[in-house]
C-alpha cells in the first residue's frame, strides 16, 4: 500500500504543471487566441522561478517571478498578435524559439545550485490518517492552488458576466465588437493570464518537482499542456482528468523502468508523447461531428472604426 | 495616443522586399543592447558574430555546410506553410530520415558493397522522412488532429528512437561505450567538393532543391493550388482543389527532404550517426523559411544568414565567452521581428493622437 500512495502522490506532482499551463491556455484560447508559445513561457517560468528562490531563498518569491516572467512574455504575443495582427501560429512558435534560448541565457549561473523544495502541507491528525491522510493533506502548496485555480476558472467562465464576454468575443469577435466590447483588450488579459500560467507552472518544476534547474528541463509539457486542452474540450472539468491521466502515464512509465520491465528505457520515455497523439486522434475522431473549440480561435481580428 | 492597423488597398511589393532586411536590422540592434548587458563590447562582438566568420575559407566552407540542410528544410516547409499546414515536425523527420539511411550504411559496414550504397542511403532517408511526416498529416486529414501537436510530439518520439539504436543494437563495438556507430565505410560517406575541404555534395544538392522548388511554385499546376489553398481556401473550394491532399503532399514533400538532410548530414559532415546530430536545424528552419519569405530564392539568402550565425555564435563563445544561448535568443528576436515587418505589407501602421478610442 505504501506504493500505491507513491505512486498517487508522484502522479499529482506530475501532473500539477500541466494542469497549471493547460488551466492558463484554456482560458486564453476561450478568448479566441491561439498561443502556441506554452512551452516557452515555461521554460523562462522555470529558469526565473528558480533563480528568483535561490538568490531570495523564498519560495514564493520564485514562483511570482516565473509568473512575471511568464506573463511579460505573453505580453509580447499579444502586441504582436493583437496589436499587429501576425499570425498566431508562426507567432507562438517564435516565443517558443525565443524562451528556449533566454532561459539558457538566464538560467546558466544556477545550473548545478540546489534549494530546499517547496514544503508539504502538514496538519497533525489529518495528515497522519493512514492512506489517504498524505494524499489530501500532505502536498504542497502548489497542488491546492492549481485545483483551486481551476474551480475558479470554472466560475469565471460559467458564472460570470465577465466570463460570458469573454466566451463571446472568443466564438464571435465581430458581434463582440459590435456590441462595444473591446474585444483586443479582453484578448490581451486572456492571453496574459495564460501566459502567468505558464510561467508559473514552469516555476513549478525547479520549486517542486525537483530542487534544480537544468535546461531544457519541461521537455514539452508546453506541448503536452496545449493537447489537453483540445482533450479537454476547452471545459476546465474536464482538464483535471486530462492532466492527471498524463500525469500518471508519465509516472508510471518510470516505476516501469524502475522495475525492469523488459521494454527499452527509450521507449518508455517516449511513451507520454506517443498518448498525446493517439489520444488527439480519438478524441478529434469522436468528434468529427461538430467542433467545440472557440470558434474564432486563431483568427486576426483588426477593428474598423 | 493609439496605434491602429489600416488595411492597404493592395499588399505592399516594396515593402515585400524590404521587410526582411529592416527586421535584420532592428535584431542587429536588439542584440547589442543585449550584449552591453552581458557587459560585451557590442561592436566588436557583432564583428565576431557576422564579419568575423566571412573572412577566412574555412568559416565560409563551415556556413554552406550548416545552410544545405536548413535551406533543405525550409523548402518543404515553406511549401507546407503556403498550403497553409503546419508542419513543425521537421527536426523529428530529419533524425528519422538520418535512422534510416544510416541502416543501410551499419549493414553494409565492412562488406564489400559497391558505390551503389550512398544514393541508396539518401533515398532511403528521404522515404522514411516522407512517411514520418505522412503519420501526422494523415492523423489531420482523415480525424483532425492538430497536425502541430501531433507533428511536434513525434520530435521527441525520433529522438528517444535514434538513442535506443545507438546506444543499443548499433552501437559501435569499439567504441568504447560511447553511444555512436562506428565510422560509416567510404562508399557510405557524402564526397567532398574540395579534397581537403569541408563543402560536400549537400550544397549541391540543396541547390537543386532551391532550382526544383522555384519551378514547382513557379510553373507547376501543383504549386499554384497550394499558394491558393492557403491564401484564398474560400476560392480553392470553388476551383475544386482538394486541400487534403495538398496537405498529404506538402507534408510528404517536406518530411523527404528534412529527411534527406538527415542523411546527408550524419553520411558527410558528421561520418556516423550518434545523438545530437542537429543542432536544432528542424526548428531553425522555421525561421528561415520566414526569414525567406516562403520563397525558394530568399530561403537560400536566409539560409546562408542563419548558417552565419552558427559560425559566428560558436566563435563568440571561443573568443568573447558569450554562451552559445545568445544565437537561440538572437534567432528567437529576428523571428518576432520578421513577421512584425510582415504585417506592414498588408497594414498601415497608423498613430493616433487623439482620445476618440472607438471601444
Amino acid at each position: 500500500m505504501e506504493l500505491v500512495e507513491a505512486i498517487i502522490l508522484a502522479v499529482l506532482a506530475a501532473s500539477t504543471p500541466l494542469l497549471l499551463a493547460a488551466t492558463g491556455e484554456l482560458i486564453t484560447e476561450r478568448a479566441g487566441v491561439l498561443n502556441l508559445g506554452v512551452e516557452g513561457m515555461m521554460i523562462v517560468g522555470a529558469a526565473c522561478g528558480f533563480g528568483g528562490a535561490w538568490l531570495s531563498g523564498s519560495i514564493i518569491v520564485g514562483a511570482l517571478c516565473g509568473i512575471v516572467a511568464g506573463a511579460l512574455l505573453s505580453l509580447i504575443f499579444a502586441l504582436m498578435t493583437l496589436g499587429l495582427a501576425v499570425n498566431q501560429v508562426a507567432t507562438g512558435l517564435a516565443l517558443t524559439i525565443l524562451g528556449i534560448g533566454l532561459s539558457g541565457l538566464i538560467g546558466a549561473r544556477f545550473v548545478g545550485e540546489k534549494i530546499t523544495p517547496a514544503p508539504h502541507l502538514h496538519i497533525p491528525g489529518l495528515t497522519d490518517i493512514p492512506l489517504v491522510g498524505r494524499i489530501l493533506f500532505g502536498e504542497d502548496g502548489f497542488i491546492y492552488l492549481s485545483l483551486a485555480l481551476v474551480v475558479a476558472v470554472w466560475w469565471f467562465l460559467y458564472k460570470t458576466r465577465a466570463g460570458l464576454i469573454l466566451r463571446a468575443v472568443g466564438d464571435n469577435h465581430v458581434s463582440a465588437h459590435a456590441l462595444g466590447y473591446p474585444v483586443l483588450q479582453i484578448r490581451m488579459y486572456a492571453v496574459m493570464f495564460g501566459g502567468a500560467c505558464a510561467g508559473l507552472a514552469g516555476a513549478y518544476l525547479p520549486l517542486a518537482y525537483t530542487p534544480f534547474f537544468i535546461p531544457g528541463m519541461t521537455a514539452g509539457r508546453g506541448w503536452i499542456a496545449l493537447a489537453l486542452v483540445v482533450f479537454a474540450s476547452w471545459r476546465p472539468g474536464r482538464l483535471v482528468i486530462g492532466a492527471y491521466l498524463f500525469g500518471a502515464v508519465t509516472i508510471l512509465q518510470l516505476h516501469a523502468q524502475g522495475w525492469g520491465v523488459g521494454v527499452p528505457s527509450q521507449l518508455m520515455s517516449a511513451l507520454p508523447y506517443l498518448a498525446t497523439v493517439i489520444v488527439l486522434v480519438l478524441i478529434s475522431r469522436a468528434r468529427s461531428g461538430g467542433s467545440t473549440a472557440p470558434a474564432a480561435l486563431g483568427t486576426v481580428f483588426v477593428p474598423d472604426r | 495616443m493609439q496605434l491602429v492597423l489600416e488595411k492597404r488597398a493592395e499588399r505592399s511589393n516594396t515593402i515585400a522586399l524590404v521587410s526582411p532586411l529592416i527586421a535584420i536590422g532592428l535584431t542587429i540592434v536588439t542584440m547589442s543592447i543585449l550584449f552591453v548587458i552581458l557587459g560585451k563590447n557590442p561592436i566588436s562582438a557583432l564583428g565576431v558574430y557576422f564579419i568575423d566568420p566571412l573572412t577566412d575559407s574555412y568559416s565560409l566552407q563551415e556556413i554552406a555546410v550548416k545552410a544545405s540542410p536548413l535551406v533543405m528544410i525550409a523548402i518543404g516547409l515553406s511549401l507546407c506553410y503556403l498550403a497553409n499546414a503546419w508542419n513543425i515536425g521537421a527536426e523529428g523527420q530529419f533524425l528519422v530520415g538520418a535512422v534510416a539511411g544510416s541502416w543501410l550504411a551499419v549493414k553494409t559496414q565492412g562488406t564489400d558493397a559497391g558505390p551503389w550504397v550512398l544514393p541508396a542511403m539518401l533515398l532511403l532517408g528521404a522515404a522514411a522522412g516522407a512517411l514520418y511526416a505522412l503519420i501526422p498529416a494523415i492523423c489531420k486529414v482523415r480525424f483532425g488532429a492538430s497536425e502541430i501537436l501531433t507533428s511536434l510530439m513525434l520530435v521527441y518520439v525520433a529522438d528517444l528512437f535514434l538513442d535506443y539504436l545507438v546506444r543499443g543494437p548499433w552501437r559501435d563495438p569499439k567504441g568504447f561505450n560511447f553511444p555512436t556507430t562506428a565510422e560509416f565505410d567510404p562508399v557510405a560517406t557524402v564526397p567532398l567538393l574540395i579534397e581537403t575541404g569541408r563543402l560536400h555534395l549537400g550544397a549541391v544538392i540543396a541547390l537543386v532543391v532551391v532550382a526544383a522548388g522555384t519551378v514547382l511554385l513557379g510553373k507547376t499546376i501543383k504549386g499554384f493550388e497550394i499558394r491558393v489553398v492557403g491564401a484564398a481556401p474560400r476560392a480553392a473550394r470553388f476551383g475544386g482543389f482538394n486541400s487534403n491532399q495538398l496537405i498529404l503532399l506538402t507534408f510528404a514533400i517536406s518530411g523527404a527532404l528534412a529527411g534527406l538532410a538527415g542523411i546527408i548530414e550524419v553520411a558527410g559532415p558528421v561520418g556516423h550517426l550518434q545523438p545530437g546530430i542537429s543542432p536544432g536545424y528542424g526548428f531553425t528552419a522555421i525561421i528561415v523559411a520566414f526569414l525567406g519569405r516562403l520563397n525558394p530564392v530568399g530561403i537560400l539568402i536566409a539560409g546562408l544568414f542563419l548558417a552565419l550565425t552558427f559560425i559566428g555564435g560558436e566563435q563568440a563563445q571561443i573568443a568573447m565567452k558569450i554562451p552559445l544561448d545568445v544565437t537561440k535568443v538572437f534567432q528567437g528576436i529576428l523571428l518576432f521581428y520578421v513577421l512584425a515587418c510582415d504585417s506592414l505589407i498588408l497594414y498601415r501602421f497608423k498613430l493616433i493622437y487623439a482620445s476618440a478610442k472607438v471601444a
